[in-house]
């Protein structure tokens, strides 16, 4: 209880800081109305305006994105991890494109996909799955030796070993690649809203409560845009606590 | 030692050789082991004990001479192996009966022998503890069990022990090493145990043999003709305790002679 209440707690101080701040008019009300403005903003324009739909497609664009980048970096970074010479030679460019913004792909990706949902879908799938294929090789390169060792010893053949001890030993590592990778393809989804041809998503929506003097509405797609990353996360964090019961022991 | 007539030996080696970074560590080495024995090898630090029993297991290749089973190479055959450190050797993923029924999966065995030899061997070490529990709920003395019945499940030809209760305390080892001479000698599984403590390498062998240093000879090959089943009044027999002074003496000159 006590763990649910201190969160809470400081949750309310925010919104209290916000209401004093707006109570005191340290800002423009245009700029900043009032967190029950923001509420009656976000949640008229859940009922009657396009939010929810916005929130669907962007969830489904994070969702597809990321099993696009699961399929190609769970595979990739099994097989590199396990012959360790190849991935040496090809880890240099897999670091650089993980450590170069996404969003300076667009283009690259609009020429490449069109202006449409496969571009979004790509450049997010691209970011993620790099993000998946390094933690997926490492996971497989840390893989306790004893362990490969012993599956041989018992007459696993070496497809076997993979599957039976390479993934498992992997497979708390490959969970921290998917929890960055998830938060990483919605981070690139909402900014692709935002840019490319878009006329939906959380990101769309926000742009365009930006442009329209909408900040109540801004303001309530930034929270539930922050609230969808949150929920991501914590998906995550529940699925390795209850799925890698072993790790750590 | 009684000559081994190449009918009676579960395992040969012929002119092993192998070198670490152009060193050594054998070089011309030979070994016969009898069926149904238990052989310990004992030597100094970096003698090479391990480097033989991963070479025999086919966990390290060779760089010269031969390792036959009954004229067999080691993919031929079925082996066992303990690892010494049993934390890194089970799969924590798995309760501590798939593990044991992991090595018959990959056999082919059918569902009712793997569970006649899983029973069988529960019964024969006398667990008493959760089968179905996850390795890491697990005391250490149960996990090793949990390797050896792991190993054993298969029925080996030959088993590998690498210091399999180095990692466990000295209770937890003499109830182990109890148990384990009893199932042996009762399925008359021809082993090779790895020890750096000699008492255990007494009480546990038919044989031991005694190691130099590297390039790695035999110092003495050492019959241990006490009474079967060994239990702790064997530690202070005067039997015992002459082996124990050889072996010692043999020791103490193969480190000298380095």
């Amino acid at each position: 209880m006590r763990a649910l209440l201190v969160p809470a707690g400081g949750a309310a101080g925010f919104i209290a800081l916000w209401w004093l701040a707006v109570l005191l008019r340290l800002a423009d009300p245009v700029l900043l109305p009032s967190p029950l403005e923001t509420f009656n903003d976000t949640a008229k324009s859940f009922t009657q305006g396009p939010l929810l739909h916005d929130l669907w497609r962007t969830v489904t664009r994070t969702v597809l994105s990321f099993l696009v980048a699961c399929a190609i970096g769970v595979p990739l970074g099994l097989l590199l991890g396990a012959r360790e010479s190849i991935y040496r030679a090809v880890e240099f460019v897999v670091d650089f494109f993980r450590s170069t913004p996404a969003s300076a792909l667009f283009p690259l990706f609009l020429i490449l996909f069109g202006v449409g949902e496969g571009t979004k879908i790509a450049v997010a799938a691209f970011g993620a799955a790099l993000v998946i294929l390094f933690n997926a090789a490492y996971g497989v390169m840390n893989a306790r030796r004893t362990r490969l060792l012993a599956a041989r010893v018992m007459g696993a053949s070496p497809l076997r070993v993979v599957f039976d001890v390479m993934l498992w030993e992997a497979m708390p590592q490959i969970l921290v690649g998917m929890r960055s990778g998830v938060s990483l393809a919605l981070v690139i989804v909402v900014v692709a809203e935002m840019f490319i041809g878009s006329t939906d998503g959380l990101g769309q929506r926000v742009i365009v409560a930006q442009s329209l003097f909408e900040s109540g509405l801004m303001y309530g797609v930034i929270f539930v845009a922050g609230a969808l990353g949150y929920l991501l996360n914590l998906t995550f964090l529940l699925l390795e606590k209850r799925f890698i019961h072993w790790a750590g022991k | 030692m009684n000559a081994i007539t190449p009918r009676e030996a579960a395992l040969s080696v012929r002119g092993l050789r192998k070198a670490f970074a152009g060193v050594a560590v054998y070089d011309g080495f030979s070994l016969d082991v009898k069926r149904g024995d238990i052989l310990a090898i004992f030597g100094p630090n970096g003698c090479g004990k391990s480097t033989l029993i991963n070479m025999a297991a086919g966990l390290l290749p060779v760089d010269g001479g031969e390792i036959l089973y009954d004229g067999r190479i080691v993919d031929e055959v079925r082996i066992g192996y303990v690892f010494q450190n049993y934390r890194e050797a089970l799969f924590p993923w798995r309760r501590a009966a798939e593990n044991i029924r992991y090595p018959l999966r990959r056999m082919g065995l059918k569902r009712a022998e793997i569970e006649r030899r899983l029973e069988s061997l529960a019964a024969d070490f006398r667990v008493r503890f959760d089968l179905n529990a996850y390795p890491y709920s697990l005391s250490g003395g149960q996990q090793q069990l949990v390797s050896i019945m792991r190993a054993l499940a298969v029925e080996p030809e030959v088993l590998f022990l690498d210091e399999p209760f180095s990692a466990l305390d000295y209770e937890t080892t003499l109830s182990l090493r109890t148990l384990l001479q009893q199932v042996l000698k009762a399925r008359k599984t021809t082993t090779i145990l790895v020890s750096h403590d000699l008492e255990e390498s007494i009480v546990l062998a038919d044989r031991i043999l005694m190691l130099t240093r590297r390039p790695t000879l035999v110092a003495d090959d050492i019959a241990v003709d006490l009474a079967w089943p060994r239990e702790a009044a064997t530690l202070s027999a005067p039997d015992f305790i002459a082996i124990k002074a050889r072996c010692l003496d043999v020791f103490t000159r193969a480190v000298a002679g380095a």
